[in-house]
C-alpha cells in the first residue's frame, strides 16, 4: 500500500467503520423486532395451544432433532426439512403423530431411519402442534415447494 | 520462545491437536451413515455423531485460539503471562468439560443427558452447534472470562502492539457474542434471530479478527516485513471484514420469519464479504515476497499462505455461490450449504490454527527455529494431502448439491427429499474417499511430530 495511506488512517476506517456498521445493524434490528408480530405466528404462542407448541419447542431441543433435520432451511441435511411438514402431511397432526410413533426400534436395515423416541400421546400431540406453529411463520414464500 | 510462560500453549496445541483427530474421524462415520443409514444405529445415531463431529471443531478451534494467545501474547506484549498457573488450571477445566460432554454425548441419549444436567432450569440444549448441556456453556463462560482476564491483564502491563489489540478485541468479542447462546425464547423466529448472533458474528465477525490477528503475528516473524506495513494491512483486512459481515448477518434472515428487505441487506452485504478474504491473500503473498529473510521454518510459511488461499476460496467464494437471495432461495439448508461450511472452516479456521503451530511449536518444543527436515517435509506432506482432499470433499458436496436443489426444488416433477438422496448417493461415495485421504493427512500430520524429531534442525546457510 503506498505511503500516503497511513496505518492511522487504516484504524480510523476500522473503528468508524465498524461501530456505523454495527449501529446500522441495531437499527435493522430494531426494525425487525417491531415487524415481527404480523410474521412470526406469535399469536399461536399465546392462542389455546401455547403451552403444547412451548413443550413441543423443549421436546424438539432436546431430543436434538436439528441433528438430522433442518427446520426453515437450517440445522442438518441428513433428514427431511420439517418447517413445511405439516403441509407436507396434509395439514394433518395427526399423520405426523403417527409417523414419529411408527418408527421401528431398530432402524431399517441398510437405510436412514428416525429413531424410536417412545413419545406418549401428550408428547406427539405437543411436537405436531410445535410443526404446525412453525409452519404458519411467514417465511417469504420459502421452501419453493411442498418437498422443502 | 522469549518467555517461560508462552510454554503454556503446549498444551492446548496438543488438547487442539487430539480432538482435530476425533472430529475427522466422527466425519468419516457421519460420511458413511449419508449411505449406510444404519451404520452404528442405534447405539450412535447420526445426530449423535454430528454433534460430535461440529462441537470437537469447535472445542478445539476454541483451545488452539487460547494456546495461540498464550504463545503470541507474551511475545508481543514483551513480559511473562499475568498468571500461567491460571492458563494451565484454565486448560484442565475445559480439556475435562469437553471430555465428559462428549462423553455425554455417547454414552446417554440426549434427551437424557438433557434431564440429567436439568436442562429445564434454563434451556439451552438442542439448537444447532450450541448443543452442550447449559451446565457446559456455563464452564466456558469461566474458563473464557479466566482466559481473557489472563490475555488482558498481560497486555496491559506489557507493550501494545496492534497484533495483541486486535486478538484482544476477537477474542472479547467471541466471548460477549457466547452470551446470546443463554437466549431461547419459545418464538423460533426470535430463538434463531439471536442464535445467529452466535453463530455468524462469531465466525463472519469477531473470528476473522483473531484469524487477521495470528496470521499477522506469523507473517511478522516468519517474513521479516516492517511491523508497521503489516499492522496497516491487518487493520485495513479488519475493517472491511466487520463493515460488511456485520449486517452481512442479512443473509441468514431470508427465510426464516424476518421481514423481507433483509433479502436486499444480506444479498449486497455478504456479496462483499469476500473482498477482506481477497485482501487477505493479496497480504500474505505480499509479504512473503517481500520478506526480508528466509526463515528455516517452511511448514509454517507453506500454512500461512495455505489459509490465505483457502479461506478465500472457501469463505468468500464458496460463500458468494449462495448467498444472493434468489439463489439461496434454491439451495438453502442443501449440501450446497454443507459444501461450503467444510472448506470455510478448513481454510479459515483449521488452517490459521495449523499455521500457529507448525510456527510455535518447534520453539515449545525446544528448537530455535524450526523441525528438522524430514519433519518438514512430512508435514508439508500432510498440508497438501488435507488441503487437497479438502477441495474434493467440497467439489464432491458441491456436486451433490446441485442435483439435489435441482431434483427436489427446481425439476418440473419436484421429488421426495430421501428419494432425492439415493439418486446423489455416487457423490456421498466420492466424498467419503477424499475424506478417508483427509485422515490419511491428520495422520502424517500427527506422524510429523514424531518422525524425526531426533534430527537436527534445518538452519538456513547463506542465501
Amino acid at each position: 500500500m503506498s505511503g500516503a495511506f497511513t496505518k492511522t488512517m487504516a484504524r480510523n476506517i476500522f473503528y468508524g467503520g465498524s461501530a456505523f456498521f454495527f449501529l446500522l445493524f441495531l437499527a435493522l434490528t430494531f426494525d425487525s423486532m417491531g415487524q415481527l408480530p404480523s410474521r412470526d405466528n406469535r399469536a399461536a404462542l399465546s392462542g389455546p395451544m401455547g403451552p403444547q407448541i412451548a413443550k413441543g419447542k423443549m421436546l424438539w431441543e432436546e431430543n436434538d432433532c436439528i441433528g438430522c433435520h433442518t427446520l426453515l432451511g437450517e440445522g442438518a441435511y441428513f433428514a427431511p426439512e420439517l418447517g413445511n411438514v405439516y403441509v407436507r402431511f396434509g395439514k394433518s397432526t395427526d399423520a405426523i403423530k403417527g409417523f414419529i410413533a411408527s418408527r421401528p426400534a431398530n432402524g431399517i436395515p441398510g437405510r436412514r431411519s428416525m429413531p424410536q423416541f417412545n413419545f406418549n400421546d401428550e408428547e406427539l400431540t405437543a411436537l405436531a402442534e410445535f410443526l404446525k406453529y412453525v409452519s404458519e411463520i411467514n417465511s417469504a414464500g420459502w421452501p419453493p415447494n411442498d418437498q422443502g | 520462545m522469549t518467555y517461560k510462560s508462552q510454554s503454556v500453549a503446549k498444551l492446548y496445541f496438543i488438547a487442539a491437536i487430539a480432538l482435530f483427530a476425533a472430529q475427522i474421524l466422527f466425519g468419516l462415520i457421519l460420511g458413511l451413515q449419508y449411505l449406510i443409514g444404519d451404520f452404528l444405529f442405534p447405539a450412535i445415531p447420526f445426530n449423535v455423531a454430528r454433534m460430535v463431529h461440529t462441537n470437537a471443531l469447535i472445542v478445539w478451534l476454541l483451545m488452539a485460539f487460547m494456546g495461540a494467545s498464550y504463545y503470541l501474547v507474551p511475545e508481543e506484549a514483551e513480559t511473562e503471562l499475568f498468571a500461567p498457573w491460571l492458563a494451565t488450571a484454565m486448560f484442565w477445566i475445559f480439556l475435562l468439560a469437553a471430555a465428559a460432554t462428549v462423553a455425554g454425548y455417547l454414552l446417554f441419549s440426549y434427551s437424557d443427558l438433557a434431564a440429567l444436567t436439568m436442562n429445564e432450569l434454563l434451556p439451552t440444549m438442542g439448537r444447532e452447534f450450541l448443543e452442550q448441556p447449559t451446565i457446559t456453556k456455563l464452564g466456558i463462560v469461566v474458563v473464557a472470562l479466566a482466559f481473557l482476564f489472563n490475555i488482558g491483564i498481560t497486555i496491559l502491563k506489557g507493550r501494545k502492539t496492534v497484533v495483541n489489540l486486535v486478538l484482544l478485541m476477537g477474542l472479547t468479542g467471541l466471548a460477549v457474542f457466547f452470551l446470546f447462546s443463554f437466549y431461547n425464547p419459545t418464538n423460533l423466529v426470535l430463538d434463531k434471530y439471536y442464535w445467529w448472533w452466535v453463530v455468524h458474528l462469531w465466525v463472519e465477525g469477531v473470528w476473522e479478527l483473531i484469524l487477521g490477528a495470528i496470521l499477522a503475528f506469523v507473517l511478522i516473524k516468519v517474513t521479516g516485513v516492517d511491523r508497521e506495513v503489516i499492522e496497516k494491512w491487518l487493520y485495513i483486512i479488519i475493517a472491511m471484514t466487520l463493515i460488511t459481515g456485520i449486517v452481512g448477518t442479512g443473509h441468514h434472515f431470508f427465510w426464516i420469519g424476518t421481514p423481507e428487505y433483509w433479502q436486499w441487506w444480506g444479498s449486497i452485504f455478504s456479496a462483499l464479504e469476500p473482498i477482506p478474504f481477497f485482501m487477505m491473500t493479496v497480504f500474505a503473498f505480499n509479504m512473503v515476497n517481500k520478506r526480508r529473510r528466509e526463515h528455516p521454518n517452511k511448514a509454517a510459511v507453506l500454512w500461512a499462505l495455505g489459509t490465505a488461499v483457502m479461506a478465500f476460496l472457501g469463505a468468500g467464494v464458496w460463500g458468494f455461490l449462495h448467498t444472493l437471495s434468489p439463489v439461496n432461495y434454491y439451495t438453502h439448508g442443501s449440501q450446497i450449504t454443507a459444501a461450503h461450511g467444510h472448506m470455510a472452516f478448513y481454510g479459515a479456521y483449521v488452517m490459521i490454527n495449523l499455521t500457529i503451530i507448525s510456527y510455535a511449536m518447534p520453539l515449545l518444543r525446544g528448537r530455535n527455529a524450526a523441525n528438522s527436515n524430514k519433519q518438514q517435509t512430512l508435514e508439508m506432506w500432510s498440508f497438501w494431502l488435507m488441503t487437497i482432499s479438502m477441495v474434493f470433499i467440497t467439489l464432491f458436496l458441491t456436486g451433490a448439491g446441485i442435483l439435489q436443489v435441482y431434483l427436489q426444488r427446481v425439476a418440473e416433477a419436484p421429488q421426495p427429499f430421501m428419494a432425492v438422496q439415493d439418486q446423489i448417493a455416487l457423490f456421498y461415495w466420492l466424498r467419503e474417499i477424499a475424506g478417508l485421504i483427509f485422515l490419511i493427512g491428520v495422520v502424517t500430520y500427527i506422524a510429523s511430530f514424531f518422525i524425526g524429531q531426533d534430527e537436527p534442525e534445518v538452519v538456513l546457510g547463506e542465501s
